[in-house]
């Protein structure tokens, strides 16, 4: 029942054209999901920075869809939407986009308040102050939220295709399952967790190259043993 | 000539009573220090000052209601954004002004030496030290050219040490450039170095106990016949601040000379 790691990967490579025609579309899945999630929790958590009282109308919403099982909500959702890749798109997004959310939402907060001040004695709006200051202190917060959101993503879009696909990891671990192949299943899961580790990697890189002043903070750090910034002082 | 004048300004939070009736003035190029304790109220005259809240009271500039961009201000510790390079830092207030970013870059750079940090032009804040972030932050105050400077604790968040190198170098800026200035601070040695005037103000509600004039010749480098003028200046004051002195200036007085 539980295959060799070797003979997962001898089958792997035997499969490798099948499997290889089923991981292209989760990964299209995956990147447009997360692609949308990532544009609607940045509009969404804007229009929460500056209409208040929609943060209290909004947040018990989006915790709701939190609580929906993937597993009852995945056959609807594929029901409702087809087989093609809306679906997908829709599950993936479902699955990312609250940490993302509550990161930028956490992290407009957390803007320093003297430089929101000195900014307004500038002369500069709310929308200045925002794209100033509010957005730019936000994106560490926000990288650490996308850290969280892009392991789901790939689960995501395979539970999506689990429901019903044309092609698909998803659908090919299911159909490798009903035709008891345990390795193949298993080289399927290797290839979403190769995915998944791919993306990580990738969020980390953006964010040294979104953030590069969070590192020149560290490096400092790094070099003279001192606290890495006075920003956390009271 | 009188640019800033206040008379007789109040504000209360709800039912506590933070100011009560300030009056001063500022000249033109004179730098005017307000002194007092913890809490006394200094910061939030400088947030009635730069419009941030209301109060009651009247502040006129150059004879005339005090409108908008007329201060450019310093707040306490740098403010400096970690995301900006540090000549980014030191055209915020020319970029909100609506110049372009490499108009003010132009503008900014060549200011760099005097104020220390040639060579730093593309570092980000947190590579600086704590006495070349204070400069940052005034070489970003003083480039928005506007009427006047506040300057709000500039230096309470620095070493000692740090503090009292970077008080003489103000000094020695603010000699050859006279801003009109409007320094608030609890260190009294700041205070007498660096002020013509100074209005010592009582503890919460605050209201001015006292106006001193310092009238000690510039530049006021450390030498002894400085240092003990300077110094008797020094203890006059922290009478007023630590002993019961009686306020000379009534909420209905208006003005006091």
């Amino acid at each position: 029942m539980l295959p060799a790691p070797s003979r997962v990967l001898a089958k792997a490579w035997e499969n490798r054209a099948a499997l290889a025609d089923n991981t292209l579309p989760t990964i299209r899945a995956t990147l447009a999901g997360f692609a949308c999630s990532l544009v609607a929790a940045f509009i969404l958590s804007a229009l929460v920075d500056f209409f208040a009282p929609l943060r209290r109308a909004l947040f018990p919403l989006l915790i709701a869809s939190q609580t929906l099982p993937l597993v009852a909500i995945a056959p609807l959702v594929v029901l409702w939407f087809g087989f093609g890749l809306l679906p997908k798109i829709l599950l993936v997004a479902l699955v990312t986009f609250f940490p993302m959310m509550v990161a930028l939402v956490q992290g407009y907060a957390a803007t320093a308040k003297e430089i929101s001040q000195m900014l307004a004695a500038m002369g500069a709006g709310r929308r200045r102050i925002f794209w100033l200051a509010r957005l730019p202190s936000a994106l560490p917060y926000f990288f650490a939220g996308l850290r969280i959101s892009i392991t789901y993503a790939v689960v995501g879009a395979i539970f999506a295709e689990y429901a019903g696909a044309a092609k698909g990891l998803g659908i090919y671990m299911l159909s490798a399952k009903n035709n008891f192949r345990p390795d193949l299943v298993l080289a399927a899961v290797a290839v979403s967790s190769a995915l998944t580790l791919t993306l990580f990697v990738l969020a980390v890189l953006a964010q040294r190259l979104a953030v590069p002043w969070e590192n020149a903070k560290s490096e400092r750090a790094g070099r003279y043993g001192d606290k890495p910034s006075r920003e956390g002082r009271p | 000539m009188t640019r800033l004048e206040l008379r007789n300004m109040r504000k209360n939070f709800g039912a506590l009573e933070v100011l009560a009736g300030i009056s001063l003035h500022v000249e033109e190029g004179e730098f005017v220090s307000i002194l007092g304790p913890s809490g006394a109220g200094k910061s939030t005259l400088f947030q009635l000052l730069t419009g941030a809240i209301r109060g009651e009271g009247e502040m006129r500039f150059d004879g005339a209601p005090l409108d908008g961009a007329r201060f450019a201000f310093m707040p306490q510790r740098d403010a400096l954004m970690p995301w900006r390079r540090v000549i980014d830092n030191a055209t915020l207030g020319l970029e909100v002004q609506g110049m372009k970013r490499r108009a003010a870059r132009e503008r900014v750079a060549p200011l760099f030496a005097e104020f220390g940090l040639a060579g730093f032009e593309r570092a980000w804040p947190a590579e600086l030290s704590g006495g070349m972030r204070q400069r940052a932050a005034l070489l970003r105050t003083v480039v928005q050219q506007r009427d006047m400077l506040l300057l709000d604790e500039p230096f309470g968040a620095l070493d000692a040490l740090t503090r009292a190198a970077m008080q003489r170098w103000l000094e020695t800026m603010w000699r050859n450039h006279r801003w009109t200035a409007l320094l608030i601070t609890h260190d009294v040695r700041e205070a007498v170095l660096l002020s013509d005037r100074i209005y010592v103000l009582s503890a919460r509600p605050a209201r001015v106990v006292r106006e001193v004039a310092v009238p000690l010749p510039r530049p006021r480098t450390e030498s002894t016949a400085f240092a003990r003028k300077a110094a008797a200046i020094e203890a006059g004051i922290l009478d007023i601040l630590l002993g019961a002195a009686e306020p000379i200036s009534r909420p209905s007085d208006g003005e006091n000379r």
